[in-house]
């Protein structure tokens, strides 16, 4: 089976320049990432603020463009497409944005939002648009007649279903998800996420859900990848991740989940400068079973399945459990079982 | 469109605010003059009368008259009309030269954003009304001329504000959005990022009548607008100053109109930025 979307060792570096201009080396943002996503799986991207993971999503999507490496939507070179044609495929793989006060044009009306994908991408009659229009509220939670309203009137997550229903219009296999919920409240954060998961199984979508929130990573993901410092650092099925991470990084990650007690240390000091990664290991300066190997070269994903970028992964002692009673997760799901009930 | 579409909240913000109403009023007031100069005129601003020279004002002639008998209040009257016209029509293409090109630098950046940000840079440096006089000098004196001077002197302010806007919108989520939808970047342009940098451009506009008014007015006190006899607030002060002693009306009422009209537009001007400037106090 074909992926949806394949990320081929893409590379994209910030030049950063001293105040006369002169290339003074660069942000590693995305320093070598390969991954794929399938139709109907959702595969979330986690890491720490700063780790390239906001920009691997706009990558993937070419609204920045890559360095180097190959993106295939569909097995198609969607790296190698330009100016219309480029355009003309963008209706396969939509975004959902962060901020839902800032993703939708403050001068268009709710109907005008949805229905502009549909300019661009399907010959429909102003009718059919408007009836396709009311047709994507409802399935987001919204009533039709909410179109004619403005974005100003909507609560955050009102607005967040609204650019989920933009995001539909033009009926895309691919949807990357940048933390799409983290700016809504926890009770919103469980409707919204429920809501997802509906449209994900009803219309097949690969998902790409980029988020720092484990808990709701753990509600909602089929697979998981690591991000540090531009590279992907793990990788393998969700439940196998959280049972049992291999990657010491993955291991403080989760460990500092509220309700995890203490029992791991926290990590000591600041992620390096992605300017200058550390050579070897990205994370051997903070890593606590670091190895006099581990600076030397550059572990790379191994493994069949579950992967890690780690020498040590194989000897390192067992994962302490994560303790899913305790997390966002959890909370989440119950929250989740409650508005259903509410709602059926 | 709804009740609570962003123009409409703008209008009404505008209605609240007294001192942009004053300025409205007074505007809407010299528009009218302009308009139906012809009708309301009590004389012909261009006939002369050898037995009414530099009479003072009084029930007969309202303003008085001029040097050539003229009526002042008709002449006013119609002066209104070059100086509007000038006003409207000079800023009216200063927006259609500024605003594009500001499009084009601010989204296109690059050598084409330096190149066209050095330009406006360059012509920013020299002062506005000196710009517009060596402009209206080369093209030689008319009104026509004189508007177009003005209009290529004030295109630069639009330039840079519709340049600086531009680039901020265009770095929003929902200019994301709209490129991640598949726009052209035309499309973004003219559907995301022209509608979101109107209301700013809206105020300088309004802001930018009143001095190109001045200009105008200017101008035509140099000589170099609207000819004589033709009537114009410029020319009839340019005239006024030789009987500025015995004769003060001359002066006084076309100054009185340019001052009024010029202050009634920034009233307004004002009230436009608090109105749709989400930021701005309120009252």
């Amino acid at each position: 089976m074909t992926p949806l979307l394949e990320l081929d060792n893409v590379q994209k570096h910030f030049p950063v320049r001293d105040a006369l201009g002169r290339p003074r080396g660069a942000v590693r943002a995305v320093d070598g990432v390969s991954l794929h996503v399938m139709p109907g799986e959702v595969l979330a991207i986690v890491g720490e603020s700063g780790c390239g993971k906001s920009t691997l999503g706009r990558v993937a999507l070419r609204l920045i463009e890559p360095d180097s490496g190959h993106i295939r939507l569909e097995g198609e070179d969607f790296s190698a497409l330009s100016g219309q044609a480029l355009r003309a495929r963008r209706k396969h793989a939509q975004i959902i944005f962060q901020d839902p006060f800032g993703s939708l044009d403050p001068r268009m009306s709710v109907a005008a939002a949805i229905e502009e994908p549909l300019i661009l991408h399907t010959g429909l009659t102003r009718a059919g648009r408007a009836a396709r229009v009311a047709d994507l509220l409802t399935r987001v939670g919204l009533r039709p007649e909410m179109a004619n309203r403005w974005p100003h009137e909507f609560s955050g997550g009102q607005r967040q279903r609204i650019a989920i229903a933009r995001a539909l219009a033009s009926g895309p296999r691919l949807i990357i998800g940048d933390e799409p919920v983290s700016a809504l409240d926890v009770s919103v954060q469980a409707q919204v996420l429920n809501l997802l998961q509906d449209l994900i199984a009803e219309f097949n979508l690969g998902f790409i859900m980029i988020s720092h929130d484990l808990g709701v990573v753990r509600h909602i993901a089929d697979r998981v990848a690591v991000m540090y410092l531009g590279r992907i650092v793990e990788e393998g099925p969700a439940a196998q991740v959280f049972a049992a991470p291999r990657h010491p990084y993955t291991r403080a990650l989760l460990a500092a989940v509220p309700g995890q007690g203490n029992k791991a240390a926290a990590l000591q000091g600041d992620v390096p400068s992605p300017i200058a990664p550390p050579p070897g290991c990205r994370f051997h300066t903070r890593c606590p079973h670091a190895a006099a190997a581990c600076s030397a070269a550059m572990p790379e994903l191994a493994g069949e399945g579950h992967r890690a970028a780690c020498f040590l992964a194989d000897s390192l002692p067992a994962a302490t459990p994560f303790h899913e009673n305790t997390t966002g997760g959890e909370r989440l799901t119950r929250l989740a079982a409650r508005f259903q009930r509410e709602n059926g | 469109m709804s009740q609570s579409s962003p123009a409409r909240r703008a209008l009404a913000a505008l209605l609240r605010h007294r001192l942009a109403m004053f300025g409205l009023v007074v505007v809407v007031l010299f528009v009218a003059a302009a308009l139906l100069a012809p009708w309301i005129s009590p004389a012909d601003p261009l006939a002369t009368s050898w037995a009414a020279i530099r009479r003072a004002p009084s029930a007969a002639y309202w303003f008085g008259t001029d040097e050539n008998g003229r009526d002042v209040l008709s002449r006013v009257l119609w002066g209104a009309r070059a100086s509007l016209m000038a006003g409207v029509i000079a800023v009216g293409g200063a927006l259609l030269i500024g605003v594009p090109i500001g499009l084009v630098a601010g989204l296109a950046g690059g050598w084409l954003d330096a190149l066209i940000s050095r330009v406006a840079d360059a012509m920013l440096a020299v002062p506005f009304l000196i710009l517009a006089i060596a402009l209206a000098a080369f093209l030689g004196p008319a009104l026509e001329n004189a508007m177009l001077a003005i209009a290529i002197s004030a295109s630069p302010v639009f330039v840079r504000l519709a340049r600086g806007m531009a680039l901020e919108a265009n770095t929003t989520d929902y200019a994301e959005a709209a490129r991640a939808m598949g726009n052209p970047p035309w499309r973004t342009a003219l559907v995301h990022v022209l509608p979101n940098i109107a209301p700013p451009l809206l105020v300088q506009a309004t802001l930018s009548i009143a001095e190109a008014i001045i200009a105008e007015a200017s101008l035509s006190f140099l000589g170099l607008g609207q000819q004589p006899p033709a009537p114009s607030w410029g020319s009839m002060l340019n005239s006024a100053q030789r009987f500025i002693e015995n004769a003060p009306w001359l002066a006084i009422f076309p100054g009185m109109a340019i001052f009024t009209l010029v202050l009634a537009l920034n009233l307004l001007g004002d009230g436009l930025r608090d109105a749709l400037d989400p930021r701005s106090a309120r009252r």
